[in-house]
């Protein structure tokens, strides 16, 4: 039932609304400006939690679903269609819930060219969605073009001094990855005759060379994105420049998008490919696990060590995805993926708000900070405790049953990768622990840092929702892996049977 | 029966926990403290009925609070409960842990109100007792659990406790980093334990599909006789969490520099209850150890071997909370030891005085400890900045104490005496029936190792008592230190009682604690007591002491005099008084390396390797652009050439095809 409503087109393209407004306004007209884009996003959130409630937990296929014939190409149909699963609902609801918190931390921090700024945010959010709704291999390419564009803007005009490079780096990794999906989307398109996901899932029938050839073509495109070893190096330079708002999106949805799309369309449409490759992927994964961990301990600059945590980080995501069987492993790396979002999205609000202060991200000219700022201090320990993966927050919940996963999994070698994966947990608290220390205890000898006001009642309005994500998961997961279950069930039984099927 | 009371255990110190934080500004230093005490008080109210309860009902009883992970997969179902396991051995765990706890926190209250004053922010008292709140939930989290993972929150969660406590004053320490790195160092030696834990866990679910105590422990012995090996796994993997947590060779190196923390933390935390939950672990996991000889001696050996190797630490520090440290090392590895080779009764009985008498001693020490900063105050005004320098903790600045802090030096008096093992005190008869088991268990060297240890345990803690408490004062700051009020010795006074009759829980014969805890940890063999080896220990343990008093007692140490022994041992006091060099051979051997590698990933290989290669397309792309514009002449006379040659090629290709 959808209430006559299209309600996933009404989540995707609401913030139209906005952009609409707030064309309307003078740029000088800021605080308006503001509020449009924050009430837009808000009943945006609003419109995915009404998503929710129509949801239903025990259907493990397509829910919601809007299908539209748009053309026809080579005897290959493409349509608008739309629909949300198991696999794509948090992941909807990670990024309408982040895009308000995002504007809000943009208050004082955007001053120029307000206008602009909103405008590119909301269209962002628009090609978010639409990459996580999209059922229509076409329509998805175009939602996962269109949503590079706004962040290109967002580095390449309100970043920092090297702004310019670092967009067009992220511009150009992430086109020359797209570049060979789209023809691997062609040609699996023309050659089954239909770009609708499901359809092409259920027929199947590829032989295994075609598939092999396919989901490098895809994984290549969402490997850049994740980023996956050695596909990385857009991501440190565009977090640097990046304004903060635009590091929380990058980080918490958009990486997501890499790492759903290996779930999404690799695993389902190509499961012998899937299957054949695991192992390399998930040495890959372990390698980003570890390499990321140790470039992140050294690094000075408070950003690039985010940045770099979060190649660590998402190496458990594609680890975890890659055990493939039992589905717990792929569970996790849901669950992952929304607390990454929070936290790491969260981590990069707490660089930012130490940074409109001190206009510095060098660890060595701060220290001591938790003197003077006592609740930024212990905000900012929950949230690094959180990225570190204590037990009792979300962290621990996902990277627990990623390694769980990994370690029962019949992917060859598996329990090596859990066990040499789990060596990155320790790495974890090396690099963060290390970032604490360095930034809030210790004296405080620089006299710079000694007036520095605590946090205000905004910024912490704007930290809380996040907090209360950061226990909700870690103390009662449930919710949530009921969302996943039923999907990821059925995922792993395709899977299974694919694998039974290459035996014989 | 009052069973149901069970997550009041946890609930009582997080309410404690959150009023404090909420409305603790207010209240002032008395009221935070008395509602922190209170906490922890009321819980030990609530081990108190529980235990009752089982007196009653000896049958283990789990009570569900909330569900937590619901995953079920072909292999094992992940499907956990937050749920408090009420057993003779959880129940003992927490009535050690809010018992001691309580009294530590009462006391805390006295200690602080100087410790936040001394260091400059008073603000601090409140943050204080929020962490020993979170501490205590914690802990009791780990020994309610009634499953693994469960057991792993609490277990990292007190790690989280003692890293916050130890960098409690992190602008302090020294060049102001110190603390805050003694604290880091605690948390990354425990992950490298609970990297162990993890792999065990993920063992355990592979072997038994479930992670929850009953279904594991009642198909041990099945599991066991198919797959040997994978117990053999487990409990080895387990063996490094217990290294990590309870300070065992080779990961026991945080737990010195974890005495940055104020003293009322070393007492509760890292002597009396949390650095025990390694040996609560194993107790725990005794249908396992049990199945896995192999391990069981690795266990017992990794426990000798630490207690003796500590103890010689011990006897060469001069920092009075140190040579505690390095006797608590060495004390959980006489409970290591003896939770390894099968004696877990003997281990939990030991744990249980140790939390008595080593609570004491670390309290006393800081009660010392305050009683110089008071003198050194005293004097202070006098000298001015001369005594920048003067350590408060440093023995060899005391001396003479006996007659200006009377209580804190009989109770301390009793907490060595017990420590020791001098009859008829509670350290006596655990210690005793901990060699008793060795030589029943036919262990001889693990026996050898722990007499060893006993003797030097007995010599230092006579050092210790000789240089602080007798003689005249060696600094101005003992001679005028001062004994501090009621609130604080209290509480001194009644773990001294402890101590002294603590030995009463598990006479031999009698054998109370071991009958409790029978119910849980099947298999038990009560210990005989062996008169002559009883008396070996005591002689050993007599020798000790008279030895350090013929060393420091007769003839007491001068002021700037060196270390009597250093003359007489030489070379071996100074590998004693730098801890063999440890810490230094993982610098060379661990984190330096660590750091150059991570050093070269971060530059000649991510941005001289991966980063160029990326830039090095961009350029390669643009000399080859560069190069192709060249055809681009704007010249009609090139194109017609080019035109001209293009006709030409193709013609000739028609031709003669």
């Amino acid at each position: 039932m959808n209430l006559g409503l299209h309600l996933l087109s009404l989540v995707t393209f609401f913030p139209l609304v906005g952009v609409l407004v707030i064309l309307f306004l003078n740029d000088q007209q800021k605080t308006a400006i503001r509020w449009t884009a924050l009430l837009t996003t808000l009943a945006t959130f609003g419109l995915s939690l009404l998503v929710l409630l129509q949801f239903s937990t025990s259907n493990p296929d397509l829910q919601l679903v809007e299908r539209a014939t748009w053309v026809n190409i080579g005897g290959g149909e493409i349509s608008y269609f739309l629909g949300v699963d198991g696999l794509s609902i948090l992941l909807l609801l990670l990024t309408t819930f982040l895009t308000p918190i995002a504007i809000l931390s943009t208050w004082d921090a955007v001053q120029d060219r307000v206008k602009g700024f909103m405008i590119f945010f909301l269209l962002m959010e628009i090609g978010m969605s639409g990459v996580f709704l999209a059922q229509d291999l076409v329509l998805f390419f175009v939602f996962w073009e269109f949503s590079l564009v706004p962040m290109y803007f967002l580095i390449g005009v309100w970043g920092g001094p090297r702004r310019i490079y670092a967009a067009i780096k992220f511009f150009l990794y992430t086109m020359a990855g797209s570049i060979l999906m789209l023809v691997a989307i062609l040609w699996l398109g023309l050659y089954q005759g239909t770009f609708s996901l499901p359809d092409l899932i259920a027929k199947g029938g590829l032989p295994a060379t075609t598939q092999l050839w396919l989901f490098l073509g895809f994984a290549i495109a969402f490997a850049v994105k994740v980023p996956l070893f050695p596909l990385h190096s857009w991501l440190p330079d565009a977090h640097v420049e990046a304004p903060t708002a635009g590091s929380v999106i990058l980080a918490g949805v958009l990486l997501k998008m890499g790492a759903y799309g290996l779930l999404r369309f690799n695993l389902s449409l190509f499961p012998q490919a899937s299957i054949q490759l695991a192992p390399w992927l998930a040495a890959i994964a372990v390698i980003g696990i570890l390499y990321g961990a140790a470039v992140a301990f050294v690094q000075k600059d408070m950003k690039k060590l985010v940045a770099y945590s979060s190649v660590s980080h998402l190496g458990f995501v594609v680890l975890g995805l890659f055990a493939l069987t039992p589905s717990i492993a792929i569970q996790g790396s849901i669950l992952q993926m929304i607390n990454h979002g929070v936290s790491t999205g969260a981590l990069f609000l707490i660089v930012g708000m130490i940074y409109e202060r001190r206009h510095t991200r060098e660890m060595d000219r701060l220290g001591g900070i938790w003197k003077v700022m006592p609740v930024y201090g212990a905000l900012s320990l929950i949230v690094i405790l959180s990225s570190i993966g204590l037990p009792g927050m979300n962290g621990f919940v996902g990277e627990f049953s990623i390694l769980l996963g990994s370690f029962l999994s019949t992917v060859p070698y598996s329990p090596w990768f859990a066990g040499i994966a789990a060596l990155g947990v320790i790495l974890a608290a090396v690099y963060l622990l290390h970032m604490f220390e360095k930034v809030f205890l210790g004296p405080l000898n620089n006299p710079e840092n000694a007036g520095l006001k605590d946090l205000r009642p905004r910024e912490i309005l704007t930290l809380l929702p996040l907090l209360v994500m950061i226990f909700w998961i870690g103390l009662y997961p449930k919710p949530f892996f009921a969302l996943i279950t039923p999907s990821v069930a059925k995922l792993a039984a395709a899977l299974q049977t694919a694998a039974m099927t290459s035996i014989h | 029966m009052y069973f149901n009371l069970a997550p009041w255990v946890i609930i009582f110190p997080l309410i404690g926990m959150v009023v404090n934080l909420l409305v603790g500004k207010r209240l002032g230093e008395i009221g935070i403290g008395a509602i922190a005490s209170l906490a922890a008080g009321l819980s030990f109210g609530v081990a108190v009925l529980l235990a009752f309860s089982l007196a009653a009902h000896p049958e283990a009883v789990t009570v569900q609070v909330a569900e937590w992970i619901p995953i079920y997969t072909p292999l094992g179902n992940l499907a956990l409960s937050w749920a408090v396991r009420v057993d003779t051995l959880s129940v003992t765990m927490m009535l050690v842990v809010a018992g001691v706890g309580t009294l530590i926190h009462i006391y805390a209250i006295g200690y602080m109100h100087q410790d936040v004053r001394h260091n400059g922010d008073p603000g601090r008292f409140r943050r204080f007792f929020v962490y020993m709140n979170l501490f205590i939930l914690a802990m009791m989290v780990l020994v309610s659990a009634d499953n693994y993972l469960m057991t792993f929150v609490g277990w990292e969660g007190v790690g989280l406790c003692s890293y916050l406590l130890i960098g409690f004053w992190f602008e302090k320490g020294q060049d102001g980093i110190g603390n805050a790195k003694a604290a880091k160092k605690a948390f990354i030696a425990n992950r490298v334990g609970d990297f162990g834990f993890l792999i065990a866990m993920f063992l355990i679910f592979s072997a038994f599909g479930s992670l929850r105590f009953e279904d594991i422990f009642s198909r041990a012995a099945q599991v066991a006789q198919a797959q040997p090996g994978i117990i053999l796994a487990i409990t080895l993997f387990m063996l490094l969490a217990v290294t990590g947590k309870s300070a065992q060779l080779p990961l026991y190196v945080w737990l010195p520099d974890a005495m940055a923390g104020p003293t009322p933390v070393s007492a509760l935390i890292h002597a009396a209850t949390m650095v025990t939950a390694g040996v609560y672990l194993v107790a725990r996991s005794n249908a396992l150890y049990s199945l896995a000889p192999v391990a069981q001696n690795t266990v017992a050996w990794v426990g000798a071997a630490t207690a003796l190797f500590a103890a010689t630490i011990a006897v060469a520090q001069y920092d009075i909370k140190k040579v505690l440290a390095y006797s608590t090392i060495s004390q959980l590895g006489f409970m290591v030891a003896a939770v390894g080779m099968g004696a877990f009764a003997a281990g939990m009985f030991h744990l249980v005085t140790h939390a008595f008498f080593k609570g004491l001693l670390f309290l006393s020490a800081g009660s010392v400890i305050q009683g110089v900063e008071h003198g050194e105050k005293h004097t202070g005004a006098a000298h001015g900045s001369a005594e920048a320098s003067f350590d408060p903790q440093d023995m060899r600045n005391m001396g003479g104490l006996r007659s200006r802090m009377k209580v804190t030096f009989w109770v301390y008096l009793a907490g060595a005496l017990a420590l020791a093992g001098i009859f008829p005190l509670a350290g006596f008869f655990s210690k005793d029936e901990i060699l008793a088991e060795a030589m029943q268990l036919n262990q001889p060297g693990v026996l050898v190792f722990l007499v060893l240890a006993a003797f030097l345990t007995a010599f230092y803690m006579g050092r210790q008592v000789f240089m602080v408490f007798f003689g005249k004062a060696r600094s101005d700051p003992a001679a005028h230190a001062q004994e501090n009020p009621p609130l604080m010795t209290l509480p001194l006074v009644a773990l001294a009682v402890l101590s002294v009759i603590g030995g009463a829980l598990n006479l031999p014969g009698v054998h109370t604690l071991e009958t409790w805890l029978e119910h849980t940890i099947g298999g038990l063999q009560p210990a005989e007591f062996i008169l002559p080896l009883a008396l070996l220990a005591l002689a050993v343990a007599l020798l000790g002491i008279f030895l350090a008093w013929s060393l420091y007692g007769r003839s007491p140490l001068k002021h700037g005099q060196v270390d009597p022994l250093s003359k007489t041992l030489g070379p071996v006091f100074r590998g004693m008084e730098r801890k063999w060099w440890v810490d230094e051979f993982y610098g060379k051997l661990v984190i330096g390396p660590y750091h150059a590698l991570a050093g070269l990933l971060a530059q000649p290989v991510d941005q001289g390797v991966i980063d160029a290669a990326g830039n090095g397309l961009g350029t390669l792309t643009q000399g080859l652009s560069a190069w192709l514009r060249r055809v681009q002449t704007g010249f009609v006379r090139s194109y017609a050439l080019a035109v001209l040659a293009g006709g030409v090629v193709i013609l000739a290709y028609i031709i003669f095809r």
